[in-house]
């Protein structure tokens, strides 16, 4: 049993549900910066607060089980994104306790204080992975067993802009959970922000799918396609990726833009989801099997058999069981929340 | 000192698990204390217990979010500053951590929701079940941690390669180290002990603003026989812990009793200063002989020359900070016996003495857990592994610079959610139980007949009225 690949795969998975569900509670929180009032600001709170505690474990899980079956990896990355990871950290710890704090404010200015906390936190949060997600792409300067770069080496053009995709695609997901998730004045606010966030989505996302063609000749290798001419061979291969992607967004510009009245409410997040989901996948197929881009891989990275094992044998029980009570709260909070769901006092 | 990445990233570390501590061990404690209300409450119908929930869950809401926040942090700080150690050390520890997260992180992060805002959407069983699988999550959180850092400290079951890394050769034997049962005990029975210190002094305050309720009453008396029954055990638990370091790490206890030189009977110091230049401990005031009973059986007890410098810990700080957790833990044995004797008298919710030096006594139980890992932790230097591992040889190769800046961030951070949160939390906990908000939104909130429709009524029982 190639343990390394297993363990590959199932930490894409845990870093897939993080972006996921993380991401719409992050969008959500950016976009409570322009909530129309207080009420509203608690809404769509509401939306999320049952839920994001569970979210964001999905990132201790991306970290945690990035130590336990890559330790190398964790070893090279962490000190590579110093700066980014403990920023984003920081940001995470801002908006985390503004869930509450913003509750038991008594002042206005401390109250505007953590709401402030809470959308810029998200904000930052986001544009730090984003940064990261393109210094990883970009590559990682490594000697032996340790990362070689300097501090800022995350800090290109090309992570910039995956800073700015990373922030666009969250509004996205957020937009599309409170368009879910709430009715009325805030649900058309919602709307509003999702025709604009998919624009900025759909342009992002061919800006960084052609970009990322550039940046290393292996990755242009393994689609076949260069700024220069297409190698339909390989190409063919790879194509339902993009092919998907270009029909999900399609579908989301109908239901967002053009005909929002006929979508059922739950259809933008899943589309929104899966636009996600296929340009992971595109990225997956890039870097694969870099688990350190481009120096290291899954298998030169990975802990012990003995460890991955019995680690494979705890996550084959747990994370069925993860999975189901996940949805099970999630199907409990299930519907429109009202306003005043919250249990404050 | 010279401030490089070393002892910048020792410093940051100990300041973020520090002050993440204090969050688990103050909700493992609180997360059983709301299970308990909650279980009297469905099995007695009395509306006292269903108060004391209410009210102690919005305390928990905070520390748990705060703890899950600043623990977020604890798991990239392994390969932010301490890479080498990850590097090395990862296929034996990595399967604890991860074993934290999926058997204990997703339960108590999920569940929560459900104990927080489920109320209308469950029933009061299902919601009870929440309760409990929060309160369970955060002990199995705690078994796996300490089972990876007393893997650290009595490192077994281990072999190392060629390369240098560690790898398991027996699994049972590095979950279950020689330190691992009693440091699990001891810390267990800490939060239990911090939790129970802070629900008393939270009751001391109210009782000293004479806003008694009946609430009030009970919470210090189950905070007092928590503390009368558990400061004793936790007593017999640390020596057991020290008769285990004592086998294994023989160089911090003669750092934790300051004893320089070797011999077959050692006393206790009470006070003095240990002088690592001059290899004594001045000042002493010291209670001879007492290892005959402390270390029965022990042939010889060693002192710190026993031990090259470069091998020993840092005298001075872990001679002290267990002389502190020591302190607090008997103040807090003092607190729970004179609780337990007052509410006997019934003059528990009387304000006196007691009440003024419970107040302050709340913040003991995480001086002594905070001290009382100061000890473990600087004890086990100059290694992270012990006796195997080098602290110099575990730091990540990032620069002074960065370290620094990031050590700053984290401390105006931490400063900032540190006091509104203490604030908030003192603001909920000194409020006391009779004026609870019960305005126009809680009504709306609540639908009649609904497990928080109660508490909206006026509490009156048989006990209010004498």
């Amino acid at each position: 049993m190639d343990l390394p690949l297993i363990w590959a795969g199932l930490i894409a998975v845990a870093v897939m549900l993080y972006v996921l569900l993380d991401g719409f509670d992050l969008g959500v929180g950016m976009l409570c910066h322009f909530a129309d009032n207080e009420e509203e600001r608690s809404i769509m709170t509401a939306t999320i607060e049952p839920v994001w505690d569970g979210n964001e474990t999905w990132l201790v899980l991306g970290g945690g089980g990035l130590f336990a079956a890559f330790p190398l990896a964790y070893a090279i990355i962490m000190p590579a994104f110093y700066l980014p990871i403990i920023i984003m950290l920081a940001a995470l710890i801002f908006r985390g306790v503004a869930f509450e704090f913003r509750h038991k404010a008594v002042r206005k200015t401390t109250k505007r204080f953590w709401n402030g906390a809470f959308a810029g936190g998200s904000f930052a949060a986001a544009a730090m992975q984003g940064l990261i997600l393109g210094a990883f792409i970009q590559g990682v300067a490594v000697e032996g067993r340790a990362y070689a770069g300097g501090a800022f080496d995350w800090l290109t053009p090309f992570s910039l802009l995956t800073s700015a995709s990373v922030i666009i695609g969250y509004v996205l997901l957020g937009a599309c959970w409170l368009v879910l998730k709430t009715e009325g004045v805030t649900q058309q606010g919602a709307r509003k922000w999702a025709r604009r966030a998919l624009l900025g989505a759909t342009i992002a996302m061919a800006a960084v799918s052609l970009a990322t063609l550039s940046i290393d000749p292996r990755v242009t290798e393994r689609w076949g396609v260069s700024m220069a001419a297409i190698d339909f061979s390989k190409f063919i291969m790879v194509a339902p990726v993009p092919i998907i992607t270009a029909a999900l967004i399609a579908w989301l510009w109908r239901d967002i833009v053009m005909k929002p009245e006929s979508a059922p409410d739950w259809r933008p997040y899943l589309l929104a989801a899966g636009v996600f989901l296929t340009g992971y996948v595109g990225l997956a197929v890039s870097l694969f099997p870099y688990n350190v881009p481009f120096a290291k891989t899954i298998w030169e990275t990975a802990a012990r058999d003995n460890a991955l094992g019995l680690m494979l044998a705890g996550a084959g029980v747990m994370l069925p069981v993860i999975l189901i009570y996940t949805v099970y709260v999630y199907s409990l909070f299930w519907g429109k929340v009202k306003p005043g769901d919250g249990y404050h006092g | 000192m010279e401030l490089d990445a070393l002892i910048l990233s020792r410093l940051q570390f100990a300041f973020v698990v520090a002050f993440h501590i204090m969050f688990p061990a103050f909700t493992i404690g609180l997360a059983s204390f709301l299970a308990v209300c909650e279980g009297l409450w469905l099995k007695t119908k009395r509306d006292v217990f269903l108060k004391l929930y209410l009210h102690w869950v919005k305390i928990f809401a905070l520390a748990f979010a705060m703890g899950v926040v600043s623990g977020v942090v604890m798991s990239y700080q392994f390969g932010t500053n301490w890479s080498v150690f990850s590097d090395k050390a990862g296929s034996v520890i990595g399967p604890l951590l991860g074993y934290e997260v999926l058997t204990a992180f997703f339960l108590e992060a999920t569940f929560l929701g459900v104990m927080l805002f489920g109320w209308k959407r469950v029933g009061r069983r299902l919601h009870f079940i929440a309760t409990c699988a929060v309160a369970i999550g955060t002990t199995i959180s705690a078994f796996w941690i300490l089972s990876a850092n007393s893997w650290m400290q009595t490192p077994v079951g281990y072999a190392i390669d060629a390369a240098g890394n560690f790898y398991a050769t027996d699994w049972l034997e590095v979950i279950f180290s020689p330190s691992f049962p009693s440091r699990f005990v001891h810390m267990m029975l800490a939060a239990y002990i911090t939790t129970a210190a802070v629900v008393m002094a939270a009751g001391a305050i109210q009782v000293l603003r004479n806003r008694v309720a009946e609430a009030t009453r009970y919470q210090m008396r189950m905070a007092a026989g928590t503390l009368a029954l558990l400061m004793p055990l936790q007593i017999w638990a640390g020596h057991w812990s020290g008769e285990i370091a004592h086998e294994y790490q023989p160089a911090k206890v003669a750092a934790m009793e300051g004893w320089w030189e070797s011999a077959d009977k050692q006393g206790t110091i009470l006070f003095g200063i240990p002088d690592e230049e001059a290899e004594i401990t001045r000042l002493k005031v010291e209670i001879p002989n007492t290892s005959d009973y402390l270390f029965p059986g022990a042939e010889e007890l060693h002192g710190l020359k026993e031990f090259s410098k470069e091998d020993r810990p840092p005298v001075f700080i872990t001679f002290w900070a267990f002389r502190i957790m020591v302190g607090a833990g008997l103040a807090m044995l003092v607190i729970g016996w004179w609780g337990l004797w007052l509410w006997r008298k019934d003059r528990i919710q009387k304000p006196g003495l007691f009440h003024w030096l419970a107040v302050p006594g709340g913040a003991l139980g995480f001086v002594a857990v905070i001290s009382g890992w100061v000890t473990a932790e600087v004890g086990r230097q100059p290694y992270t592994v012990y006796g195997v591992l080098r602290t110099e040889d575990s730091v990540a190769p990032v620069a002074a610079g960065q370290v620094g800046t990031t050590l700053l961030i984290f401390m105006v951070v931490y400063a900032i959610v540190f006091t509104a949160g203490v604030v908030y939390m003192a603001r909920i906990a000194t409020r006391g139980f009779d004026d609870e908000p019960a305005g126009p939104p809680e009504e709306e909130r609540r639908a009649p007949g609904s497990p928080m429709g109660a508490v909206d009524e006026p509490a009156k029982t048989a006990e209010d009225e004498d």
